[in-house]
């Protein structure tokens, strides 16, 4: 599937996760935050960086461990992405939509 | 049928029992809920409250007598040790997993928007103190407390 993010057209899957985590920018972050309710700042692109670089490294994403992260606490997590602290992170992130249970 | 976009909007949780994985079942759910936006709650009562009392949440234990998924004849899971190997082997697979100990579990819990409430009729039944429970408790409620958090559109309760 494509759509057209700030001007750009990009691959998607069914669900709206970026298919190529090169494609991403952040103004495409701003335009899936937008869809998705929210209106980001600064500190929003602090934890998409975060989680970015963990899938860089291929470590698989759980509440748990972004919580320790220093980056973000879980309780900030989950003000910054109310409906879906690691689904909707990761989709502004443009990384996969994580398979975890916890 | 106008289920196409009818989601879940609130799930409460009614933890009975304090057998480690009953536990742990009623927790994934509750964090589970929280993180796909769905408001959660768990209710402690009878046995359940052993997972919120300071002094033995950290040792809760598998059931391997009456489990017939243990797949060990009755006698052998009652005999002395048994549930102590049971347990240990589930928590080092549980620690693989990154799925946390039951405290840090609890403290998850709480920081995720979960509400956790005890029984008052069971703590009243089982002699309990404030200080015997844990500080992540949001308070004490009883059975007809517990329905009115029920109200609204989309919940589910959910008995372990």
């Amino acid at each position: 599937m494509e759509k057209m993010y700030a001007g750009k057209t990009v691959s998607v899957d069914h669900e709206g996760y970026l298919t190529n985590v090169s494609d991403w920018t952040p103004e495409i972050a701003a335009e899936i935050g937008k869809e998705e309710g929210i209106e980001i700042t600064p500190r929003h692109y602090e934890v998409l960086a975060y989680l970015q670089e963990q899938f860089k490294k291929d470590v698989a994403l759980s509440i748990r461990s972004v919580g320790k992260s220093g980056v973000v606490d879980i309780k900030e997590l989950y003000e910054l992405f109310p409906k879906g602290p690691l689904k909707i992170s990761s989709r502004m992130a443009g990384i996969p939509k994580p398979k975890s249970c916890i | 049928m106008e289920t196409v976009n009818n989601p879940v909007k609130k799930v409460l949780i009614i933890m009975s029992k304090a057998t480690l994985e009953s536990v742990y079942a009623g927790f994934i759910l509750a964090n589970g809920a929280r993180m796909e936006g769905i408001e959660s709650e768990i209710f402690f009562t009878f046995f359940g409250l052993e997972a919120v009392q300071k002094k033995k949440l950290n040792d809760l234990h598998v059931a391997t007598v009456g489990n017939p998924a243990m797949h060990m004849p009755t006698m052998l899971g009652g005999l002395p040790g048994m549930e102590a190997l049971a347990t240990k082997m589930m928590k080092s697979k549980i620690e693989k997993l990154d799925i946390p100990p039951i405290d840090e579990f609890i403290e998850i819990l709480s920081a995720s928007g979960v509400k956790l409430w005890a029984c008052k009729l069971a703590i009243e039944m089982f002699d309990l103190k404030n200080e015997d429970l844990i500080d992540e408790l949001d308070g004490i409620l009883t059975v007809g407390d517990f329905y009115q958090r029920a109200a609204g559109e989309n919940t589910q309760i959910i008995f372990i």
